[in-house]
């Protein structure tokens, strides 16, 4: 039970650790929505969920380790990479639409008609 | 409890429940407004780890820029009658064993490996100076190339969503 009494008196007392475990389940979460849905645009969503839950770990280490602003930087470069990869992804989603009338990934398997 | 503790649920709760309602809610416009909430919540986290300048561009580029262009994809993919829009789910079972997984292991490696971290000193210092600093100095090249990156990025999307195409 000492388990617990630790975790007890370490809850309050937010740190480090607290801010990994919320982009933890960030992370997870984006999996999961990456994983199962059939919406092209549903998946995009998890996958920006994804790159927020690594930006807060960028950040969180930033503030409580000896990174200092290098973290922050490469949180910066994400958020850039995270703005062209949506305006990519949906130009090819909207093109995938305009040839298939769908974008449930499921029914999109061919490469050629 | 610290003002500092309570900001921190606040903001947790507020990031994971709306993350919640994005990945399990059924209409995807739903999701897409959830997804505001996770990204509002996720640049409160940015403040609360005195990332000001991290916090402002994640507003203004995640919710002024992405969540729209992410909207626009709902709204042009689908034959839009009523808000109602559903979207189908597939192998939801062994994804959740996954996710439950992921989530499990990455919470006790987290917390067994940084649970005792030294909290760092007081006091609020403004972080757009030293960062603007750097992008000219150590983080030049990176800056170029991703600006280069999304020159290309813009032609290539605005040339791949164009209607008529002359092969």
């Amino acid at each position: 039970m000492s388990f617990l009494y630790d975790f007890l008196a370490w809850l309050p007392n937010v740190q480090l650790a607290h801010f990994l475990i919320v982009s933890g389940i960030l992370f997870s979460l984006g999996i999961y929505g990456i994983v199962t849905r059939k919406n092209a645009v549903m998946v995009l969503m998890g996958i920006e969920l994804v790159l927020n839950a690594a930006n807060i770990n960028f950040v969180a280490f930033a503030r409580y380790s000896a990174l200092n602003l290098d973290g922050q930087m490469a949180a910066v470069f994400v958020i850039i990479l995270a703005a062209a990869e949506a305006a990519i992804a949906l130009a090819i989603v909207l093109n995938i639409y305009h040839r298939f009338q769908t974008v449930n990934i499921d029914e999109v398997s061919s490469l050629k008609e | 409890m610290q003002l500092f503790s309570v900001l921190f649920f606040i903001f947790g709760f507020i990031t994971v429940a709306s993350a919640f309602l994005v990945v399990f809610s059924r209409n995807i416009v739903y999701s897409a407004f959830s997804l505001l909430f996770t990204f509002f919540g996720v640049a409160g986290l940015y403040v609360l780890l005195q990332a000001d300048f991290l916090a402002v561009t994640q507003v203004l580029i995640y919710v002024g820029g992405i969540l729209v262009l992410l909207l626009f994809g709902v709204m042009l993919t689908n034959k839009v009658i009523s808000v109602d829009i559903k979207t189908g789910t597939m192998q939801t079972i062994p994804a959740l064993v996954l996710v439950a997984v992921i989530a499990g292991s990455l919470a006790g490696v987290f917390y067994s490996m940084w649970r005792g971290t030294a909290t760092p000193p007081e006091g609020m210092v403004s972080t757009t100076k030293p960062i603007g600093e750097l992008l000219m100095t150590s983080y030049l090249l990176p800056f170029e190339i991703a600006s280069v990156i999304l020159l290309v990025a813009l032609v290539g999307a605005a040339m791949m969503a164009r209607r008529t195409r002359k092969v």
